[in-house]
């Protein structure tokens, strides 16, 4: 027990770094995944068939492959944005498919009349997401997305061997070096991440409640 | 469920001149950021046959195969053990005993809660770090994905027909003899889908033996580089292998989908959706 909490700073330190991550992917996740929701929706088919390889292309592939490609691959192109820039471009860019997808099967969820109710009134496809059906889109898919930014909470382990001290690269150190505590130490890196796990979702309940719409 | 048409009226003359433009100017955005790739590519020597050499050299050409085939291997361990573990499991969230119930859903929340990497990294540990064992991979599979088959299957069993299972129980059924004669069979067809789709997610994660050199394409892919020196070359030939497997799998997955009728699919949307949220 006391080896766990002699090196809670190391502890500590590990989920801010975890933190870092889950901040800066999930928002270029974010980012990029309305971006191809949009594609996706679009009129131009062309917009659409590159919405769509890209999902189907990213989902498909392991997260640590994009990492070795932007970690590894990037710099010999002499594309470089650091250790922090590379892992989170490849967690950002793997994240970004599911969001797409949950973005728009929160797109196909807004009820008919709304879209239809927008181009009535003279709304062309800009206005009509951007004003009316994002919008709703974003409440109905509060949960979904969430379940995303959990999902990559965990997937901010995979940077564990690649230079950046975040919490389970702690855990495998810490496990090496105190074998006979291990089982201590395994629960407390857990209770770590189920209490970020518990955060951001009761962050989505709160936010699922407060924007409910009525109707 | 909307068709993406009703965002957008039926194209005039001038939106479809626009519509030409905004498609012209996509693929000659993509075709320049392909190029730039290439150029990139060129500029950097990393198009040197030197370094693609492996991956036509017969010998690598073997060894790429057979690491493929670990890995296949490994899936289907996990994926077998995992639907073992995920039916116990899910009876157990299923059952009216209180006794049952709990433990249940603590083990499937808290193997759900943690990262997987995590969960492998402290099982390799109980082997002591020994290089080359597939165990702590396998173990942490089963043990992840079949808690999101738990709730897969809870979700499925869900989906059957009030009716039905009043049905049944109006006839005399125990709780037993309805699961497994009213409930099981027909969630199984709805299940399918979302089983398929767990299939490549643990097929995905098997790349995670990577961490702990357990035999696979990544270790295998490893084992190229540190020869030739060629990571970027590498990682887009196993990328490549992972998406063909999974796009297979996927396919299969909408297969199975399209021979189910009207309600059925509706039902297997439902556990989908259920598995969706469960992965997280």
């Amino acid at each position: 027990m006391t080896v766990f909490f002699d090196n809670f700073d190391l502890f500590l330190r590990g989920f801010a770094e975890t933190a870092k991550l889950l901040v800066a992917a999930g928002a270029l996740a974010m980012v990029l995944g309305t971006l191809i929701a949009v594609t996706r929706v679009s009129p131009v088919k062309a917009l659409r068939i590159v919405g769509t390889t890209y999902v189907s292309l990213v989902r498909n592939t392991p997260l640590l492959m994009l990492i070795l490609l932007t970690y590894y691959g990037m710099p010999r192109l002499g594309i470089d944005f650091g250790f922090f820039g590379n892992i989170t471009l490849a967690m950002g860019v793997y994240t970004s498919a599911f969001i797409a997808e949950a973005l728009r099967s929160g797109v196909n969820g807004v009820p008919l009349g709304q879209a239809e109710a927008a181009r009535a009134i003279g709304m062309p496809f800009g206005l009509t997401m951007t004003q009316v059906v994002l919008p709703q889109a974003f409440r109905l898919v509060v949960p979904p997305l969430v379940s995303q930014l959990i999902a990559l909470t965990k997937n901010t382990s995979l940077a564990a061997t690649f230079g950046i001290a975040e919490a389970t690269f702690r855990l495998n150190g810490m496990l090496r070096d105190y074998a006979s505590e291990r089982w201590v130490i395994f629960a407390g890196y857990a209770a770590g991440y189920i209490v970020i796990v518990a955060v951001l979702s009761s962050i989505a309940i709160y936010l699922e409640r407060r924007w409910k719409v009525s109707r | 469920m909307s068709s993406p048409t009703v965002l957008f009226d039926a194209p005039g003359p001038k939106a479809r001149r626009r519509h030409r433009m905004i498609s012209i100017f996509t693929v000659i955005a993509l075709l320049a950021f392909l190029a730039v790739v290439i150029w990139r590519f060129n500029e950097t020597g990393q198009l040197e046959y030197a370094l693609w050499e492996p991956f036509v050299t017969p010998a690598y050409m073997e060894l790429i195969g057979q690491a493929t085939l670990d890995t296949l291997r490994t899936a289907a361990v996990a994926i077998v053990g995992a639907v073992a573990f995920g039916v116990i499991f899910a009876t157990g969230k299923l059952s009216s005993h209180r006794i049952a119930r709990w433990p249940s859903w603590l083990v499937v929340e808290f193997f759900r809660a943690v990262p997987l990497l995590m969960l492998i990294f402290f099982i390799w540990s109980l082997y002591g770090f020994k290089n080359g064992i597939l165990i702590p991979l396998i173990l942490g599979l089963i043990l992840y994905n079949g808690s999101v088959l738990a709730e897969v299957f809870r979700a499925g069993m869900n989906a059957v027909p009030t009716g039905q299972v009043e049905a049944a129980y109006a006839i005399g059924m125990r709780k037993n003899a309805v699961m497994r004669l009213i409930q099981f069979p027909q969630a199984v067809k709805v299940m399918l889908p979302a089983i398929v789709s767990q299939c490549v997610v643990t097929l995905k994660d098997t790349s995670l033996g990577y961490y702990i050199l357990a035999p696979g394409l990544t270790v295998a892919g490893r084992a190229i580089w540190r020869e030739y020196d060629n990571r970027l070359q590498t990682a887009l030939v196993l990328a490549a292998i992972y998406i063909l497997l999974n796009l297979l799998l996927t396919w299969v997955a909408r297969m199975l989908e399209r021979r189910l009728n009207r309600s059925e699919a509706n039902a297997a949307r439902a556990v989908n959706e259920a598995a969706r949220a469960a992965r997280a």
